[in-house]
């Protein structure tokens, strides 16, 4: 290890940081004797970039040269930057260090295409292969599938990698070939499909034999560019909703679109990337993973694109004023969830302590509900004076977005520790 | 008003729980020991830390609340907040003295008080958990130094001994002076009469850093650069997510 890796650590981790996915979750690991390490079961995010970006694993190419020319990624072809390629021995060694220095939860890889997708990816197994096996890893690793991958080569890849992710990016067919014109659906969806099924094979055989080898134990993502084409939210969460019938997919998630490539005239040229819309996304996949929406109720032909000044569970409840006021001490947990400002811990604990006794607006503050907006949309102890009914939908928007001069900020981004 | 006086441990607390409910007496205020008296007061009751008593308070409250409110009050405990031996005192009692569990009853304020000192006990506990640095010395053993607000660092060693379990590593309080040393077998507490220099400023001289500690470093402090994207620079939500008081441990912020 010496100043060259340094180096070549800078490159690629450059190259690899516009992959937002990076949480490290879904498997619980207990040290094994003679390995290093554990993953716990939610991600612990080690660090927090400048942009406020969880650091939880070592993201990092393998090499950033690449084949292909895809319009929304700096590593393209066409491009003229520094590249460069890691040894195994050099990125095994930067994983052990970094992970026993409590720098990460583990590795996040992936790469560009040389060659061939096969030849690549099997360079990518070989190195988590190696972690798994010679030096006995045992912390969490990430690792991405390259589009045209072979069965083969993920079915390998399974059994090292906690999670195994294929990027969509963009949410159409005819938009992704126009702008990644080696790519297609197709690359992208078998292997998801291969994960699917060897994640179920895994799962169905390890009832019958305990040691039968695991597979991908955290499942699979995937992520989408957001602004690079002119795609509505309607299209993007129908998407999402579509991957989150299928058993194995875990996250999906979005990624405000960056002009790296400001020359190419195919994408927009924006100034900053849409990081308000980004975040109203994450709010709405939330929503269908958590609050039991269904994609319909907040994306249709009618309302195609998430409302930016409000979030998206607000926007339905302002659309819907005729299921409100919710009685906080009958209503059950649906309904709770459904109300803006409660959200899914607030709920639990609305059904637990309305045990002991009825509850009014001074204890669901002290339980964490967002009063300022649940107030409209609630009934307690206390009658209600002023809902939603009452004042009017628009009054109750105005109201709730009225700048306060505090600065708000909508870029936050989602909570890393729930998977 | 009644004063009751012990150690000002956890096991002199359930102590004190044991000798009021024999006594039938319960006090109005816990004192430790040489803590001055206030102006008027009826009785001072002299606790001894003793514990078969403590361990059938415990035993007792197992009984009453569940395994995961039971560890609540002893992370509250190491909140060390001057009212939280009064407040658990409270809450042990009202547990004690309830048909059924009280634990839900976020109505009640010293149970609504200990969720959320339990709360912040434990957020600092996963914040030591995610920004705690180890450095390597020259011995091969792993040295970080933390400097919690609450008295977290028990509460850190599961995680530390399942996930470094096969190298040697001393993590240790600067504030509180006291750290647990693992040997690759056990972990011991332990505490120093004359500290070396890392044990006050929290990092390794140069002279005992393992040769290759400075690369490291120095590639995780590039690497922590390189990740960030410029397009969206929020030093705000950085700060929120990572308070500054962590950082003067972390080579990436240093
Ligand atoms: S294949 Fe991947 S690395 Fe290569 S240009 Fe396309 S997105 Fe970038």
């Amino acid at each position: 290890m010496d100043e060259k890796v340094l180096e070549k650590l800078k490159i690629l981790a450059e190259s690899a940081k516009y992959d937002v996915s990076c949480a490290s979750s879904g498997t619980s690991r207990s040290h094994k004797s003679g390995a290093i390490g554990s993953a716990a079961g939610w991600g612990i995010c080690h660090s927090f970039a400048e942009d406020g970006r969880c650091i939880s694993l070592l993201k990092i190419m393998l090499t950033n040269y690449c084949m292909y020319d895809c319009a929304y990624c700096i590593n393209r072809r066409s491009n003229d930057l520094p590249r460069a390629t890691l040894s195994v021995t050099e990125l095994v060694n930067l994983t052990i260090e970094f992970y026993r220095r409590n720098y990460i939860e583990g590795l996040f890889l992936s790469s560009g295409v040389v060659r061939n997708p096969d030849y690549t990816m099997e360079r990518l197994v070989k190195a988590i292969k190696d972690l798994r096996l010679i030096h006995h890893f045992n912390g969490y690793i990430h690792m991405k599938s390259i589009p045209g991958a072979s069965q083969e080569l993920v079915n390998e890849a399974g059994l090292y990698a906690d999670r195994l992710s294929v990027n969509i990016e963009i949410p159409n067919e005819a938009s992704l070939q126009a702008l990644a014109p080696e790519k297609d659906f197709k690359s992208v969806f078998a292997p998801m499909r291969y994960i699917q099924q060897g994640v179920l094979q895994s799962a169905e055989e390890r009832k019958r034999f305990r040691y039968a080898p695991r597979f991908a134990p955290a499942g699979q993502s995937t992520q989408m560019i957001v602004g690079a084409t002119a795609d509505t939210d309607k299209d993007i969460l129908h998407l999402s909703s579509a991957l989150y019938q299928r058993p194995t997919m875990k996250r999906v998630y979005y990624s405000g679109f960056i002009p790296v490539n400001t020359y190419d005239n195919r994408l927009p040229a924006l100034t900053t990337p849409p990081l308000v819309r980004e975040n109203r996304l994450y709010q709405a996949d939330w929503l269908l993973r958590f609050y039991q929406f269904k994609v319909d109720e907040i994306v249709n032909d009618a309302y195609p694109d998430l409302e930016l000044d409000v979030d998206p569970k607000l926007a339905w409840a302002l659309r819907h004023p005729e299921v409100f006021p919710v009685d906080i001490n009958k209503a059950d947990y649906e309904m709770l969830l459904r109300v803006p400002g409660i959200g899914v811990k607030s709920a639990k604990i609305i059904i637990v302590s309305r045990r002991y006794a009825n509850l009014g607006s001074e204890q669901l503050k002290k339980i964490g509900v967002v009063m300022k907006k649940a107030r409209y949309f609630i009934t307690c102890r206390e009658l209600p004076t002023q809902t939603v009914n009452e004042v009017s939908p628009e009054t109750v928007r105005q109201l709730l977005t009225r700048k306060t001069g505090k600065k708000t900020d909508d870029r936050q981004l989602i909570l890393p520790f729930i998977d | 008003m009644i004063i009751f006086i012990y150690d000002k441990t956890f096991e002199g607390l359930l102590t004190a729980v044991f000798d009021a409910y024999s006594r039938r007496t319960f006090p109005d205020l816990l004192l430790a020991e040489g803590e001055p008296f206030p102006l008027f007061y009826d009785e001072a009751i002299q606790i001894y830390t003793d514990d078969r008593k403590a361990e059938r308070v415990w035993k007792g409250l197992e009984r009453k609340i569940s395994k995961s409110s039971l560890s609540g009050l002893t992370v509250t405990w190491l909140s060390e907040l001057p009212e939280v031996d009064m407040l658990l005192f409270r809450y042990i009692r009202k547990a004690i003295d309830a048909p059924a569990t009280i634990e839900f009853n976020l109505g009640d304020p010293d149970i609504l008080e200990t969720a959320k000192i339990w709360k912040k006990v434990n957020n600092e506990r996963l914040r030591v958990m995610q920004f705690f640095r180890f450095q390597k010395a020259t011995d091969g053993t792993y040295f970080a130094a933390i400097a919690p607000i609450y008295n977290v660092l028990p509460l850190v060693l599961p995680y530390a001994q399942d996930r470094f379990a096969d190298q040697q590593w001393l993590i240790y309080d600067l504030k509180r002076e006291y750290g647990y040393y693992y040997d690759l077998k056990d972990t011991i507490e332990v505490r120093f009469k004359e500290k070396d220099s890392h044990l006050l400023t929290g990092l390794l001289s140069e002279d005992i850093m393992d040769k290759d500690e400075k690369l490291f470093q120095s590639m995780w402090k590039e690497y922590f650069k390189s990740i960030a994207i410029k397009e969206r620079l929020n030093p705000r939500l950085h700060r929120q997510h990572m308070p500054a008081r962590f950082w003067k441990y972390m080579p990436e912020k240093r």
